[in-house]
């Protein structure tokens, strides 16, 4: 409990105080509701339109997670893949770079012409693709950068090929796989949100936040906004949960260090 | 393991060049005759780049010869390898960090199908051989540099193997440690038999441990004396003992190579 108070201890006190700091400064200079609302304000948005945000996050939860799950699979199969062979690695750069230059999001449009509007397919392709990348090129790099001494350690065993991406490479590529995850944690939500400007179901986060925007009811936008980020954090959190309980080696070396 | 192979390493006429033809090519071995009989304790010694490592891994099948032969166990290194002939020891110990120090050890028992209580009992053999039995569940990370080269030498040890290939391996260990380790080692030896090729680049260390030191010239390197070592049992007093010292000034004396030697 101490360590968790230490962890996220500086996070809260920031983050508290720039809300009070917001909600006191507003309240004596008193600008015009509209452009940023108060805290207090968002925060009574959110509570007065809980159902509604409930429903909405349901929704691109939905999408986000499916696409997560799909994205993460694609691209720890690739990385799979890809890392047997030894010459991968000099191709995978600059194709990684090239097709990271693709503006995913803005083939939002392009894909709801194929899939249909208001499909759901047409969104989780957009989380999928933009999730893939950061693991696909991740889970590569930890499959491939294996210490020289532990792969001739296990030729010196006449290990198999498959022993050793069992044994060797997959535990290697672990703390890569994690942190990509957490990057495409976010990446699926922003992904999933700004896809729902385009197309996709009416009742979620992405069309809540345009419709309130643009009837001026900026603080229903904001509470939505939240939800999202709301969302992106659980998502956050959760890998972390994953991360430690697939490593317990690096939980016992902290331990052991205080 | 029935039958004691004639030698248990037999390098003859070996030659290494690695990026033959590239402009960085470099001749690491030349003309490298080495017999190292079944029991014995051998230290390469050898000003560093000499390639010491290069001729442990070339006995240990991880490289090849560009010239000339290598034998383990009256069989092809490459058979031997396939075999399981030998346990090697890294510099860099090379546990890997997911694994406990009892699944490390048993790493290469689980990989030469030992079933799990046939693993687990000799995981416990070979913690207690290097006094290490309360710590089997902790990680590598939890340890001290010399127990972790405690544990790769248990792990090198515990598939049985009647060679031991060690490159360095108390490299990194303050003087204490060291000398703690090596009659440790010398302990391991005197009980189990195996034979020895150890890679060292302290003097002492060579003269405490081995029956023979080879000393390596410069690049490329040859091997440029082989001094046999007969100064009795190993025991405390040793390092302090006339013989030792004079042994330990004939190999230094051997390493005096006229033209740069870079340590
Ligand atoms: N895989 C390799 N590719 C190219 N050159 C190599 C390779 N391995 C070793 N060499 C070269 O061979 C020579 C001998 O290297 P080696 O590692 O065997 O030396 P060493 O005696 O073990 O040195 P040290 O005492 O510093 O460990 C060096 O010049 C080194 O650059
Ligand atoms: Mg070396």
């Amino acid at each position: 409990m101490a360590r968790l108070l230490r962890a996220v201890g500086p996070a809260l006190i920031i983050g508290i105080g720039g809300l009070v700091l917001w909600e006191v400064s507003f309240a004596i200079l008193q600008p015009e509701g509209f452009v940023l609302p108060a805290p207090s304000e968002i925060v009574a948005a959110f509570v007065e339109n809980s159902d509604e945000i409930w429903a909405a996050t349901k929704n691109t939860g939905y999408i986000v997670i499916t696409g997560l799950i799909g994205g993460v699979a694609l691209g720890v199969l690739w990385a799979l893949l890809v890392s047997r062979f030894r010459t991968a690695n000099e191709t995978l750069t600059p194709l990684s770079i090239a097709l990271n230059a693709i503006p995913i999001i803005a083939l939002a449009p392009i894909f709801n012409a194929w899939f249909g509007l208001l499909s759901p397919v047409s969104n989780q392709s957009i989380v999928v693709i933009l999730v893939f990348f950061p693991v696909f090129i991740n889970t590569t790099k930890g499959l491939t950068e294996v210490q020289p001494d532990e792969i001739e350690l296990m030729r010196s065993y006449a290990a198999s090929t498959w022993d050793v991406s069992r044994m060797v490479r997959v535990p290697n590529a672990l703390p890569y796989f994690f942190t990509s995850l957490k990057i495409a944690s976010s990446l699926a939500v922003i992904g999933a949100i700004v896809a729902e400007y385009f197309g996709g179901r009416q009742d979620a986060l992405g069309p809540l936040i345009v419709q309130n925007a643009g009837l001026t009811r900026y603080a229903d936008a904001w509470a939505a906004v939240l939800a999202g980020s709301m969302l992106g954090i659980v998502l956050y959190l959760l890998s972390g949960i994953f991360e430690r309980a697939s490593m317990p080696w690096e939980h016992a070396a902290e331990t052991a260090g205080s | 393991m029935t039958d004691k192979p004639a030698c248990a390493v037999e390098v003859s006429q070996v030659t290494k060049v690695f990026n033959v033809g590239k402009p960085n090519q470099v001749k690491a071995l030349d003309d490298i005759d080495l017999t190292v009989s079944d029991g014995a304790f051998v230290s390469l010694i050898g000003p560093s780049g000499c390639g010491k490592s290069t001729l442990l891994r070339l006995i240990a099948a991880l490289t090849h010869p560009s010239e000339g032969t290598v034998c383990v166990n009256d069989k092809s290194a490459d058979q031997a390898r396939l075999d399981r002939d030998y346990g090697m020891a890294f510099q860099t110990s090379a546990l890997f960090k997911w694994r406990t120090i009892t699944d490390n050890i048993e790493l290469p028992l689980q990989l030469m199908g030992w079933s799990r209580s046939q693993r687990k009992e000799r995981v416990a053999e070979m913690l207690d051989l290097v006094k290490l039995s309360e710590f089997g569940d902790h990680y590598p990370n939890e340890l001290s540099g010399g127990m972790r080269q405690r544990v790769a030498i248990a792990r090198a040890l515990s598939f049985r193997p009647s060679l031991l290939l060690m490159d360095e391996p108390f490299g990194a260990l303050d003087e204490m440690t060291r000398e703690h380790m090596q009659t440790e080692l010398l302990e391991i030896w005197n009980r189990t038999g195996k034979t020895v090729v150890f890679v060292t680049h302290s003097i002492p260390e060579a003269v405490f441990l081995s029956q023979r030191v080879i000393v390596m010239s410069p690049r490329p390197g040859r091997i440029a004396s082989d001094i046999s070592v007969d100064i009795g049992e190993r025991v405390f007093e040793t390092r302090e003992s006339p013989e030792f010292f004079a042994k330990v000034t004939e190999v230094r004396e051997a390493l005096r190579f006229d033209h740069g030697a870079d340590e």
